[in-house]
């Protein structure tokens, strides 16, 4: 038994509203044949079935609005079948289902995530010769453009906003203002050097968010003493079982999960201005800023609440690798509800970020170091860590930043609550 | 200026024609005694005589064979088969000698003949009598085919046709004698291979030659005032040469084209049109090229059923629409009727 579930069909689909079941429950399905009109907040799109078998149950009537990965219906594929759905809708299919076999429920459980396009379905979008043009002369990423035309197909009406982002963006329009004279003179003894990909990935997408979110400020300094006392002593102890060590930023990871369980609210996303909604997550999926060979990267750590320090230094690790060699998948950076970005290794005291859409909130982490503090009557010596949130303020206020940074800081200086 | 018949310009063509060069003259069947199937040729032979305007028996191979002989020896023979149905009849002599002659000779031959034939449907004429198969000839080199879609044109094409000196299939239309337009006063010929843009827009590109392009101006006209919709129409004009320019133009400022034909929708004229468009436009298409064509059956009698095989006012009207839909234009129109 395989769940079909509510289909991502585009970047920004959240919810999808069933319109119409080309089939009904003990119909047969052959792969590729049309299942069910699939609308979301732009177009209607049919969807095809990715398996053959017979369609058991519909879960979702028509008119039904479901958030993505919500199972829809269930299809008989005839190899196992899961335990007799409440009201059984025809005494054949019943009778068709083979034993049930709880290891095969399980595989196929697996297959029913939802499938996400292909890294090849999203380089070759279904396009008309128009936009495909107009793509080319303004080097617009068709991979974030939903089509709203007849099966998706981008048409020239869905360009509207980028095409209208590339203007403000103006670096192939012939009036920019910024610039007194030509760009590339010998005056500044200047070349080109081509866009890779994640440069004009980066360059689109941070000037988007700079652009659009109403970004703030919020900046905390943390007595870290305890927490570099506690580092030590844990390398100390992973050292002497043959094990990883982990750094400041591991604890940092797992110290953030630890606030967004905390306060929800900022692990949350603004969805755009038409939307009704805002979106809170509840899973913590922490995304890392790694400066890679071709610029930065955010890996992303999936339930990053759920992982223990040592885990979470391991899986930063291994990201951070395949970062830098470039091995790394689109789906491995994506989904992320939160970022951290970490430049306290080049000694920088303090900086802020800009946020990584569609999160509400990044974090920018200064460097650790011994400053000079009041304890008591007396002058110290301290490690200090400063940080600054960086919160989208549609979304976010500044006393719900404060709070987070108030239980980050006390998550910091308290720091064995981040091992137990 | 005057306002007269499609006929009606037809007529006085051949006549002025006819008073400007004695090498014209006329030959087919029951043009003269009977002055032609559609009166076309009404009271020539009374004014020109027997020499210049020729009754023939019915055998189009023959007569038409003849006026080709006769242009080769410098007249210049204006044939009427009295439907293209019957063209077929000729066509060994159309396609095998009118259209090579020239090209077969090195030059020192020439065939400066015009086939004057109408087409259509809709007249509950049966199947052999109601095809639409100028296509035949607008396929061969060495013919030109115009095909006139209103009084003004007739007769700037006829008098292009009757002066130029490679055969031309001169494609009327039985629905369109009787339709009435302002036709010039002045003798100057239509130029063969011209397009013409019966009017301009920017939303989408309707397409269409003779009848059709008279449906395409009149739906296009009452999509303007009923929905607020912008569309340009050409009138193909002439179907060999082709004026793909035109078309192209069009294209790459609407973005979108509908062709309209009355013959068959398979290998039709629509699907030339359509390959030039995409050779020359594919870069400006924002939505599928669609056709709108004739049902594909021989044209049955019963008048229901032919209604229902010829291209209806409504099949043109949702192939707009469904095209505009392609490119999301109507969701963000704000016409009346939106």
């Amino acid at each position: 038994m395989i769940e079909i579930t509510m289909p991502r069909l585009s970047d920004t689909m959240e919810e999808g509203t069933i319109v119409a079941w080309h089939k009904k429950p003990g119909d047969t399905v052959s792969v590729g044949e049309i299942l069910v009109d699939i609308e979301t907040d732009k177009a209607m799109m049919e969807y095809e079935a990715y398996e053959a078998g017979m369609l058991a149950e519909i879960l979702v009537p028509e008119g039904g609005v479901v958030s993505i990965g919500t199972p829809i219906a269930r299809l008989d594929n005839g190899q196992a079948s899961a335990p007799a759905p409440s009201a059984a809708p025809g005494a054949d299919e019943t009778s068709a289902a083979p034993p049930v076999s709880p290891a095969r429920t399980e595989t196929a459980a697996v297959l029913s995530v939802a499938p996400l396009e292909s890294e090849e379905d999203a380089e070759r979008r279904i396009a008309s010769p128009l936009v495909r043009k107009l793509a080319r002369e303004h080097s617009l990423d068709l991979r974030q453009v939903r089509g709203s035309g007849p099966g998706g197909r981008i048409i020239r009406a869905d360009l509207d906003d980028l095409l209208a982002a590339a203007e403000v963006d103006g670096p192939r329009g012939p009036a920019m203002p910024l610039a007194s004279g030509p760009l590339l003179d010998a005056k500044r003894g200047s070349k080109e050097i081509p866009f890779t990909n994640v440069r004009r990935v980066i360059a689109r997408r941070l000037g988007e968010s700079a652009r659009t979110i109403p970004h703030f400020y919020v900046t905390a300094v943390a007595d870290a003493e305890q927490l570099v006392q506690l580092r030590t002593s844990l390398n100390e102890q992973l050292l002497a079982t043959g094990r990883a060590k982990v750094s400041l930023n591991d604890l940092l990871i797992r110290a953030c999960a630890l606030a967004l369980r905390e306060h929800p609210l900022v692990n949350a996303s603004y969805v755009n201005d038409a939307s009704s909604t805002m979106l809170i997550h509840e899973r913590i999926n922490v995304g890392i800023a790694v400066a890679s060979t071709n610029g930065l990267v955010v890996p992303v750590i999936l339930d990053a609440d759920q992982k223990t320090v040592s885990q979470l230094g391991v899986e930063a690790r291994q990201l951070a690798t395949l970062a830098g060699s470039k091995g790394i998948s689109l789906d491995q950076m994506s989904g992320g509800t939160f970022t951290i970005s970490n430049l306290g290794m080049f000694g920088v005291e303090e900086f802020t970020a800009i946020i990584n859409p569609p999160e509400g909130a990044i974090l920018a982490v200064g460097t650790t170091r011994r400053e000079p503090v009041g304890v008591g009557d007396e002058i110290v010596l301290r490690h200090r860590m400063r940080y600054t949130l960086s919160a989208d303020h549609r979304i976010i206020d500044g006393a719900l930043a404060a709070e987070f940074l108030q239980t980050l800081t006390k998550l910091i200086e308290s720091p064995l609550s981040l091992i137990v | 200026m005057t306002l007269m018949s499609y006929r009606q310009a037809l007529h006085d063509t051949l006549r002025s024609e006819m008073l400007r060069d004695e090498n014209v003259f006329l030959i087919g069947e029951e043009i003269g005694v009977f002055e032609g199937s559609y009166k076309i040729t009404a009271g020539l032979l009374e004014e020109f005589g027997e020499k210049r305007v020729r009754d023939t028996p019915i055998a189009e191979e023959g007569f038409t064979g003849a006026a080709i002989g006769a242009a080769m020896l410098g007249l210049r023979p204006v044939v009427e088969i009295m439907t293209i149905n019957f063209s077929l009849l000729a066509i060994d002599q159309i396609v095998n000698h009118a259209a090579k002659i020239y090209g077969m000779f090195g030059g020192q031959a020439k065939v400066p003949m015009v086939i004057r034939t109408p087409g259509g449907g809709g007249q509950q004429l049966g199947a052999t009598h109601s095809q639409n198969i100028e296509l035949y000839y607008a396929f061969v080199p060495g013919l030109k085919v115009v095909a006139p879609s209103t009084p003004a044109d007739a007769k700037a094409l006829l008098i292009a046709a009757i002066r130029d000196d490679d055969p031309v299939i001169f494609l009327e239309n039985l629905a369109l004698y009787n339709t009435k337009g302002e036709v010039p006063d002045h003798d100057t010929p239509a130029v063969i291979g011209q397009a013409a843009v019966t009017r301009e827009g920017h939303h989408l590109t309707l397409i269409g030659y003779s009848r059709m392009a008279h449906v395409a101006k009149k739906i296009a006209d009452q999509l303007a005032d009923h929905e607020g919709l912008d569309i340009e129409v050409i009138d193909l004009r002439s179907l060999r040469p082709l004026d793909r320019q035109t078309i192209v133009e069009s294209v790459k400022k609407t973005h979108a084209a509908v062709i309209l034909e009355d013959d068959w929708l398979t290998y039709g004229i629509g699907a030339e049109v359509a390959a030039s468009i995409s050779d020359g436009a594919f870069d400006y298409l924002d939505a599928p090229v669609r056709r709108v064509a004739m049902a594909e059956v021989p044209m049955p009698y019963s008048k229901s059923l032919e209604s229902a095989a010829l291209p209806s006012e409504n099949d043109v009207i949702q192939a707009i629409y469904q095209t505009l839909d392609a490119i999301g234009h109507r969701r963000t129109k704000t016409g009346p009727h939106d």
